[in-house]
């Protein structure tokens, strides 16, 4: 008996301590991505926003490490501050449309009726345009802006969270324990707060964590099409927008940014997904 | 008033999409004595737990009341329901489902009297007593559902029913998921509950047998309606209808 159980439970043990390795380190790395881009003014060894003509277009040298843009601004110093618009505005904008699209959700699943055929349709609507085609017509329509960008993309982006929280609800609501919550006549608002909340956070909290990945290129997308942060401010999207005609003469001022986006991206989604895979039941116990 | 229970042409229609309403319960109609100890039986889709959801409020009647110690409840919301469910409590079918998974069995067992104004402490302590009453240990109170079997959680089940000190506790299936000699320790358990405090039974089973020395009267549902009504020796040993003989019979 104890032999056939053994190996089973050492697989299971390795498999999530490598997990819980895995968690700990891509954890570690973003955590470390975000308090980087907090204190970016002190770790920018030039003023991001200095220029200076008489070294413009420089490749990257001891001094600069990763070369100047046409102004003589420093790349490395520009890159670092652009973590603070970029990473910051992404982490806004998907702790935002989590709380309200999940919200949302959970209002639909509850009040039913009227309440939820009103706001489905209205998710219909938006998840009927094409994302990034109507984020740009969002964002044309209120003009540039990081602020504006953020919008654009939330307006786009929280039915997701209202469907997944309104589905995760309503198969919550015929599970015992829920009526036995009412029974023990608990409010509305406690039986949300103590037993919906905690129960439907897990598959949330894994689609927020792979969506940081995919918010970010958009809003760095949006950025590239001018139509997110304004030119002086650093930010990884519209540096690259920038700079893309030096791209064959100078390619270290695009591809810096570049590289800054590729590498936040990874270890945001590596986190999502290390996440899904620690959250997810068949490793558990 | 002696009755704790009455229900009165009682009417639930299900409809569907594709094909003719589903009548599940069709003018069901009895009364249950303060401390009284009534089973309904029938199989599955006799429509025993529709009544039994009816009763608790947790499905809306289409037709007919239900009087919960004289006071009609049919209706009832908000406080009125929340004044009623301290008279009234349900202990499920399944155990582990019903305890929060991601919550303590203390923490399930005390959530009925935090509601109703006990604080954090006495609300601990009493769950302490209550765990005691229904023969677990207090380490069970720190326990998550899936760390206990389902006798033991059924018994936090009924510990959690017996929280607010109802006068009606209605057991829907409430031995049906655990295995025969878990059964009956439950029985027994709820047996001496009821002698202690007098509280009336209202017991959804669909086996025969195993109310025969439980109850005190037994209803028999086949349709949505009842067709058989009496003590259990009487329902058993001089049955009227063939579908009551059919169901001992497929018992014993």
């Amino acid at each position: 008996m104890s032999q056939a159980i053994a190996p089973t439970i050492r697989v299971q043990n390795v498999r999530q301590n490598r997990l819980q390795r895995k968690l700990y380190f891509f954890g570690a790395l973003a955590v470390l991505l975000i308090v980087a881009s907090f204190f970016s003014e002190y770790l920018c060894p030039y003023d991001p926003y200095m220029q200076d003509m008489s070294l413009t277009k420089a490749a990257p040298s001891a001094e600069h490490l990763l070369g100047t843009d046409r102004y003589g601004r420093d790349m490395l110093s520009r890159v670092i501050a652009g973590s603070k618009t970029s990473i910051f505005s992404t982490l806004l904008l998907v702790g935002f449309i989590t709380v309200f699209g999940s919200l949302i959700g959970i209002i639909c699943a509850w009040a039913g009726k009227w309440v939820d055929t009103l706001l489905m349709r209205l998710s219909d609507m938006f998840l009927a345009f094409p994302g990034l085609v109507f984020a740009l017509a969002v964002a044309a329509v209120l003009g540039g802006g990081v602020h504006n960008a953020i919008f654009a993309l939330a307006a786009i982006s929280w039915p997701k969270y209202a469907r997944l929280a309104r589905s995760q609800t309503l198969a919550l609501q015929s599970a015992a324990f829920m009526q036995a919550a009412q029974m023990a006549g608990s409010s509305t608002f406690k039986i949300i707060r103590k037993h919906v909340i905690p129960n439907i956070s897990g598959p949330i909290l894994v689609t927020a964590m792979l969506d940081i990945g995919t918010m970010m290129m958009e809003l760095a997308g949006l950025s590239f099409l001018g139509l997110g942060a304004k030119p002086p401010i650093p930010e990884w999207g519209s540096m690259m927008s920038d700079t893309r005609n030096l791209l064959p003469t100078q390619p270290w001022v695009t591809l810096a940014p570049g590289f800054a986006i590729f590498l936040s991206v990874m270890v945001f989604n590596l986190l999502g997904d290390t996440v899904r895979d620690y959250l997810d039941p068949k490793n558990r116990r | 008033m002696n009755e704790i229970l009455q229900v009165a042409h009682l009417k639930k229609v299900f409809s569907r999409q594709d094909g003719p309403d589903i009548i599940a319960v069709d003018d069901v109609s009895f009364s249950l004595q303060k401390g009284e100890k009534l089973a309904i039986i029938g199989e599955s889709g006799s429509g025993k737990t529709t009544v039994a959801r009816m009763i608790a409020r947790l499905l809306e009647a289409d037709a007919g009341s239900i009087m919960l110690d004289g006071e009609d409840i049919t209706q009832a919301k908000g406080t009125k329901l929340k004044q009623a469910y301290t008279r009234m409590q349900m202990v499920f079918q399944n155990p582990q489902d019903s305890f929060d998974p991601r919550c303590t069995l203390g923490d399930g067992i005390s959530e009925s009297l935090s509601n109703h104004g006990k604080s954090k402490k006495q609300a601990a302590d009493m769950t302490k007593n209550l765990l005691a009453l229904c023969g677990l240990g207090e380490e069970f109170a720190h326990r998550y559902p899936h760390e206990v079997s389902g006798g033991q959680c059924q018994r936090a089940a009924i510990a959690r029913a017996l929280a607010i000190e109802p006068e009606l506790v209605i057991l829907d299936e409430a031995t049906s998921a655990l295995d025969v000699t878990v059964q009956a320790e439950v029985l027994d358990l709820l047996n001496r509950l009821q002698q202690d405090r007098g509280i009336a039974y209202l017991f959804i089973c669909h086996d025969i047998a195993l109310v025969q020395d439980f109850c005190d009267r037994v209803i028999v549902m086949h349709n949505g309606r009842i067709v058989e009504e009496g003590t259990p020796d009487d329902v058993i040993n001089n049955s009227q209808q063939a579908y009551t003989k059919k169901l001992i019979d497929s018992v014993l």
